[in-house]
């Protein structure tokens, strides 16, 4: 198959098309061609973050003069390894507007890409489980109110209605009333990556896989290439969208980031038949859940302590989260678990995101989204793009730059959040 | 499940015992130091992936800090040290050296 293939628009249409001719005529949904020489952009790291940067590069900008690459695997990282939650109701004002632009990214998104994301608002609640989570999720509630975000404090009669499957009553935490946005949800996570990953290739953008860069080429403080295992690729512009690994990137381009790596994990259990539609954050408890399409209960829960790039996780933290659960949704004690993963988050000290430039010319940096990078990716890539193209901030990422720690302008989501969120 | 030794009690920790106090050797900017430094001071980390020196505290023992040499990769421990030095004492750097040849102790703690 030609590397220039369109994928073809996906419909109705085009079943019915295929099923008549036994579905011999999918093209496939990107091509996976060798490196040119150089790019106009290159972006590293094909995950949604790298993704959508490169989508919305072309959508907003015209610029299709693109690669990005992945030393692994398309959606092979934090993508593919995260608990699909979806949500916009952040304390701080930047944070609200760019989670918020995500959320209604998300919304039209399966259409945007010809693509079903399987976008699923299906409501979310934050659970208040002391009186400290119930005055600060109220304030929540009244600022979102004010950035005009929709979200409600429901009592726990509402909340018993809405999660049946629920004990209110909990011997030791328990729940008091909680954080309601109707409007969040889940989505399919490796669909958002794939949804993006072919309408950059329809675009004519080279996605390159299995491709790791080793080396930043700089020349006068501006950046000229990157040395790959694929060979050099020179470049005018240079993303780094790289999740847990940004720190040894930015050391190849011979600056440092504020930012830690740490393992966050999650597990996923047998499936079940449908018990509950809406996902659940238990913050003081340290976990959270939803079902999937097939069934399965999502749990997520809390990080490693220490810096870590094992991409494992460890059975004290799957311990911790399984117990508070059980206590919160006593019919899920007797589930078997499927699975347990890992992956490598970039923590901030402040938890909120960075959308830099850097002290490298033409060098832009996307980072720091920490446990809560996927709900982020359309609005992420959306103002990261915005970034790049021009060589300067827009309205969305103004907030996020790297300068805002040395001038104490930190958005501070971790004490907003209580938790890892 | 990381286990370290506590150099001051000898006790071998579990991680739930511990805590973690992140990037060990960072040289504090004096009064004169610039922005930048106490920026780099502040918020700059190396975050290896690989050797990585670290301060813990034994905050279910004995309550004192000490350093530990890891591999953030592999979670190997190459050996633990009381915290009141500046650099890597020769028997941590000689053992992390008999895996990592290449190691660099020098750029430790270089956080300008």
């Amino acid at each position: 198959m030609p590397d220039t293939a369109r994928s073809g628009r996906y419909s109705v249409f085009a079943i019915a098309r295929e099923a008549l001719r036994q579905h011999k005529g999918w093209n496939r949904a990107w091509a996976s061609p060798e490196p040119r020489d150089r790019y106009k952009v290159i972006v590293v790291g094909a995950g949604g973050h790298g993704l959508a940067t490169a989508y919305y590069l072309g959508k907003n900008f015209g610029i299709t003069d693109v690669a990005v690459l992945d030393k692994g695997w398309l959606g092979g990282g934090n993508t593919g390894r995260n608990t699909t939650i979806i949500r916009s109701n952040y304390l701080q004002d930047p944070s609200a507007a760019i989670y918020d632009k995500a959320l209604k990214l998300y919304e039209g998104l399966s259409q945007d890409l010809n693509y079903n994301v399987m976008f699923s608002p299906r409501g979310l609640i934050m659970l208040a489980q002391t009186e400290h989570e119930v005055r600060g999720y109220k304030r929540t509630v009244y600022a979102n109110n004010l950035q005009g975000v929709s979200t409600e404090w429901i009592d726990a009669q509402r909340l018993k209605e809405l999660v049946p499957i629920i004990n209110i009553d909990g011997p030791r935490y328990p729940v008091l009333g909680g954080l309601y946005q109707e409007r969040g949800g889940t989505a399919r996570h490796d669909a958002v990556a794939w949804g993006y990953a072919r309408a950059c290739s329809d675009m004519g953008m080279h996605i390159i896989q299995n491709c790791e860069v080793t080396g930043v080429e700089t020349e006068g403080g501006q950046v000229r290439a990157v040395n790959t295992s694929k060979g050099r690729i020179g470049c005018e512009k240079l993303a780094m969208v790289v999740a847990g690994h940004s720190s040894q990137l930015a050391e190849m381009a011979g600056f440092r980031l504020p930012i830690e790596s740490v393992a966050l994990q999650a597990l996923v259990s047998e499936p079940i038949k449908p018990c509950m539609d809406v996902v659940v954050m238990a913050n003081t408890v340290h976990g959270y859940l939803s079902q999937s399409d097939k069934g399965e209960m999502v749990i997520g829960g809390g990080t490693d302590h220490f810096n870590n790039f094992t991409q494992r996780g460890s059975w004290h933290h799957v311990e911790e989260t399984v117990r508070a659960l059980v206590e919160t949704f006593p019919m899920i004690g007797r589930l078997k678990m499927l699975r347990q993963w890992g992956g490598i988050v970039d923590m901030t000290g402040d938890r909120s995101p960075i959308l830099s430039t850097t002290p490298v010319g033409g060098v832009f940096v996307n980072c720091g989204w920490g446990t809560g990078g996927f709900k982020a990716i359309p609005g992420s890539g959306w103002a990261m793009a915005e970034l790049v193209a021009k060589g300067r901030p827009g309205p969305l990422a103004a907030d996020f730059g790297l300068d805002r720690f040395r001038e104490g302008r930190f958005i501070d989501e971790s004490v907003a959040a209580g938790v890892a969120h | 499940m990381l286990i370290l030794t506590c150099p001051h009690c000898g006790i071998q920790a579990e991680e739930t015992e511990l805590h973690n106090g992140g990037e060990a050797h960072l040289k504090r900017v004096g009064p004169d130091g610039s922005d930048e430094e106490f920026e780099g001071y502040m918020f700059a980390r190396r975050n290896p992936r690989g050797v990585h020196l670290e301060r813990w505290r034994h905050a279910y023992g004995c309550g004192k800090w000490f350093i530990a040499a890891r591999c953030t990769v592999t979670l190997q421990v190459f050996g633990t040290y009381a915290a009141q030095t500046t650099t890597p004492p020769d028997h941590i750097v000689q053992a992390v050296r008999a895996a990592r040849p290449d190691w660099n102790p020098t750029e430790e703690g270089a956080s300008e």
